[in-house]
């Protein structure tokens, strides 16, 4: 036989083209800043991060997770025993026939890959994604038939010289998709660089069932502040863009995207690679960014981003409610970009949309988002008998008030919060006018050295005072004081302390019998999940429990829980207000209206304020605190 | 030819937290520098290089401050006039209202005597500099401008109609240079004797309100006033014009 030996010449060709293609890929992330990872046991830890957290997304959609480890776990399989079989010439039967079993696994899969591309859903990108079922089913067929005198089915030399050209067409077909793409920035690449992503995680933290949400700090000293272009990403944040596989699972549940803003979080993670690889958008082949057209967008590794890659706009639209990140199979995380970028536009531009310069400037002038007179802080508790730190310097319990104490609305979820621990005797107090805001909004809108300020100031006025555990109301105070003061903690202020949300502290009260409650008897209701209480701190049953402990059976919404829908308060996106076709807080209200509930139960007064935004008929909003209130049992003494 | 053009800047004083902060007016008249000059604008403090609210200013776009250093207690007006005799200055902008210590307020008054300069007080814009002169906007209330033609060099002060100060960005502002020279050392004798008290709300003068309908009460809000009662006069002697105030006072119950 003349070309006999081609199939395996191509099959070594083609690997090492791919090999070349995956060398340039790595250097394309290695233009990004240094960041520290443990490259051995990351990449140890690489199968079981696969296999358990991965694969704990994908579950999500059964169709899709069995499909994929038919194809994935076929091809890799396969692949390995193709090296055996047709490179190395292993003359085993048995090895054939497992090579034959892994490609029918595979034909399988892709099969189904296929089926459900005949009519993809919406979120899917299609382009080159199109062609990837068809060229994986012909690797699969080819190898099938290539492996068929091996197995001892057909003789060797079977079908001649034609059937030889006819596979060494099936080989280049299939294995240029599957190695040569991989390396060379196809469809494909996802499962080289979504491996590697995996193993060098920016936050391991997140898997074996972590949580990490806390934003990473920005060295202040640093030449740029925040992202300017793409070579400013940390290497693995660039590496994580790469491994996207444009499933759209993070633009299906993207508020903004849904509100009509320009924002679209598959869009923005590819014109991510678009950047860090250079070039234009032209061929994307997915949703655009509402209101923009694909293919005007360029950019390279050292160009500023949003001068031709991405709007501002974009990066404003974002609430950083998290839900994209959530969702995303391949676990990158898209809100950490976005607050990168905004660190440059605002800590190096100054160029924080609307009401953001203003609010800014507030919160370095008086420690609050709107310009109040810090001394007037603790107006709200005039009539609440509260002690204070600065006088009683110790107690069980420290409440952290947030900036609700300037707002009437709040005032009342904070009331209702107070009466409640009072009932149940707690001994509490709290900082009054020596708090400050907690530099949320500052964070999200890009201003981290004012963040750090404010982080830093409340850190040195908590290590003043003894307490157990910090109590707030706000979930974005909570997030903060949890998950990120920890970086400027150097003398251990909030060592040992417990920092609990508003609902688990009530829960705690209400399990152990602290306080008395009646059973409540209004109408339907239903629960919607603060972005910071629940994506950002894993607290979905908590208030749930609270609201069971009034006899309330939760009429859930249909996005609730890990998936509940932002209310559009989050990332000062109220304060930046990109405009949209529709408002955020107004289809969360539907959702709402949906279950047919009179009541929305919120554990956050930025909800509240959001919520109770839309206009009438709407159900009534009323924070967990509120409710509780109206049903505790008085005890006559 | 471009013009040499000066902002001064002070420390300002937030009104409800009563914390340093860049000046309200000193601010719009950095910003409507960088309008008239670009980055060559020359941003000049007197006082302290250390100081951090400079930063803030600096924030704006500013690549340096030039800073006349001085104690607190010297007097800010003599550095800033020789420093603005030996740079050939064309353009002097500061706020209109001081914030803390000596700045603004009458500084630009004491300045353009000094100098000899003419003073505009109350400016909303610089439309034009051309030929040696300056088309500047004055602002009047109720939106109402004035336009007036200035002889180069002269000193403005900035008005709260004035073009709002762009976002001072931490960065930038971290990293411009403070450009130190020697200021002034003779100390400030009068201001040795002052004494800071919290202001105090002026009382306001009661206003009998003639409207009866809304639309009424709107115009009466926006409308230019008529000045129905007003008088200009120009061509009097020194005596009447006197007694025209006099008697506006006494009319007023200012005097009785």
């Amino acid at each position: 036989m003349v070309i006999d030996w081609l199939p395996s010449v191509l099959i070594v060709v083609l690997l090492a083209l791919g090999v070349i293609g995956a060398l340039r890929r790595v250097s394309l992330w290695r233009a990004g800043q240094p960041e520290k990872v443990n490259l051995i046991a990351g990449l140890l830890a690489m199968p079981g991060r696969y296999l358990k957290d991965l694969h704990h997304v994908v579950e999500r959609d059964k169709y899709m997770s069995r499909t994929h480890v038919a194809t994935g776990g076929g091809f890799v399989l396969s692949m390995v025993l193709v090296l055996v079989v047709h490179v190395f010439d292993v003359n085993e039967q048995i090895v054939a026939w497992a090579l034959l079993g892994a490609l029918l696994i595979m034909l399988t899969g892709a099969f189904f890959v296929f089926k459900r591309r005949l009519n993809p859903p919406a979120r899917l990108s299609k382009g080159p994604w199109m062609r990837l079922p068809k060229t994986l089913m012909i690797y699969a067929l080819t190898f099938i038939v290539l492996t068929l005198p091996a197995a001892g089915i057909l003789p060797e030399g079977a079908g001649g010289v034609v059937l030889t050209a006819v596979l060494s067409v099936g080989v280049v077909i299939g294995l240029g998709e599957l190695l040569f793409g991989m390396g060379w920035g196809g469809p494909m690449k996802h499962a080289f660089a979504g491996a590697l992503h995996l193993a060098f995680h920016r936050r391991p933290e997140r898997f074996g069932g972590g949580r990490s949400t806390g934003l990473k700090p920005v060295n202040l000293e640093g030449d740029v502040l925040g992202v300017a272009k793409p070579s400013d990403f940390k290497w693995n944040q660039l590496l994580g863009f790469d491994a996207c596989v444009q499933c759209g699972k993070c633009q299906a549940m993207c508020p903004a995207f849904a509100a009509g803003q320009p924002l679209n979080p598959k869009k923005l993670i590819q014109d991510m690679v678009v950047g860090l690889a250079g070039g234009t958008d032209a061929n994307y082949a997915g949703s655009p960014y509402p209101g923009k057209e694909v293919g005007n967008a360029k950019g390279g590794p050292d160009e500023i981003i949003t001068a031709g890659l991405v709007s501002q706009e974009t990066l404003w639209s974002c609430t950083t409610c998290r839900a994209c990140v959530e969702e995303c199979p391949m676990m990158i995380e898209h809100v950490d970009a976005i607050v990168d970028m905004r660190r440059f536009l605002t800590m190096e531009k100054g160029e924080t949309p609307n009401k953001g310069s203003e609010v800014l400037e507030n919160i370095i002038a008086t420690d609050n988002p709107n310009g109040y007179a810090p001394s007037s802080r603790t107006n709200w508790a005039a009539d609440q008998n509260l002690a204070v730190m600065k006088e009683k310097q110790e107690a069980d319990v420290l409440f952290w008030v947030s900036d609700g104490a300037f707002d009437m609305r709040s005032q009342r979820i904070l009331r209702a919060f107070v009466k409640l621990m009072k009932h149940a005797n707690v001994d509490v107090a709290i900082l009054g006018d020596e708090e400050r805001d907690s530099g949320d909004v500052a964070r999200r809108l890009g201003d981290d050295a004012t963040f750090q300020s404010l982080a830093k100031r409340n850190l040195a006025t908590l290590g003043q005072y003894k307490f157990k555990k910090i109590v707030t109301t706000d979930p974005h105070a909570y997030h903060c004081l949890r998950n990120e003061y920890g970086d400027f903690d150097t003398d251990g202020a909030l060592a040992g302390v417990e920092v609990l949300h508003h609902t688990t502290f009530l829960n705690q009260l209400v399990q152990s019998g602290a306080l008395k409650l009646d059973a409540f008897k209004g109408g339907k209701v239903t629960y919607h999940d603060p972005c910071y209480l629940g994506r950002y701190n894993g607290e979905y049953e908590a208030p749930r429990e609270l609201l069971r402990s009034l006899g309330i059976e939760v009429a859930e919404m249909e996005r609730s829980g890990f998936r509940s829908r932002c209310c559009g308060g989050g990332g000062g996106a109220p304060i930046t207000d990109i405009p949209g076709e529709r408002r955020i807080a107004d289809m969360r209200m539907e959702d709402a209206s949906e279950t047919g509930a009179e009541l929305v139960a919120v554990g956050c007064q930025q909800c509240t304020a959001m919520l109770e935004g839309v206009v009438e008929p709407r159900p009534e909003v009323k924070d967990i605190s509120e409710i509780l209130v109206d049903q505790l049992v008085e005890e006559v003494h | 030819m471009p013009h040499k053009v000066v902002s001064l800047i002070s420390v300002g004083r937030h009104p409800q937290s009563g914390r340093s902060r860049r000046a309200e007016q000193d601010s719009r008249a950095v910003e409507l520098g960088l309008k008239l000059a670009g980055t060559d604008l020359d941003v000049v403090h007197a006082g302290n290089t250390e100081e951090p609210t400079l930063r803030q200013y600096a924030g704006m776009g500013l690549p340096s401050v030039t800073v006349l250093e001085q104690d607190e207690k010297a007097d800010a007006v003599e550095s800033l006039q020789s420093y603005l005799q030996s740079e050939k200055v064309d353009i002097v902008l500061t706020g209109v209202r001081a914030e803390s210590g000596e700045s603004s307020g009458m500084t630009p008054y004491l300045l353009a005597e000094s100098l000899g300069w003419p003073m505009v007080s109350r400016v909303a814009d610089i439309v034009e500099v051309k030929d040696g002169e300056a088309q500047v906007l004055l602002a009047l209330p109720r939106g109402q401008r004035r336009q007036v033609t200035v002889k180069l060099p002269f000193i403005a002060s900035i008005d709260n109609a004035a073009q709002a100060a762009r976002q001072s960005a931490f960065g930038p502002g971290l990293r411009a240079k403070m450009e130190a020279q020697q200021g002034s050392e003779s100390v400030d004798e009068i201001r040795l004797n002052w004494e800071e008290v919290p202001a105090k709300a002026r009382p306001k003068r009661l206003k009998v309100v003639k409207a009866k309908t809304a639309a009424d009460r709107f115009k009466a809000a926006t409308a230019k006033p008529q000045g129905g009662s007003g008088k200009v006069m120009k061509n009097e002697s020194v005596e009447e014009k006197a007694k025209a105030i006099f008697d506006l006072l006494v009319e007023e119950k200012v005097i009785r």
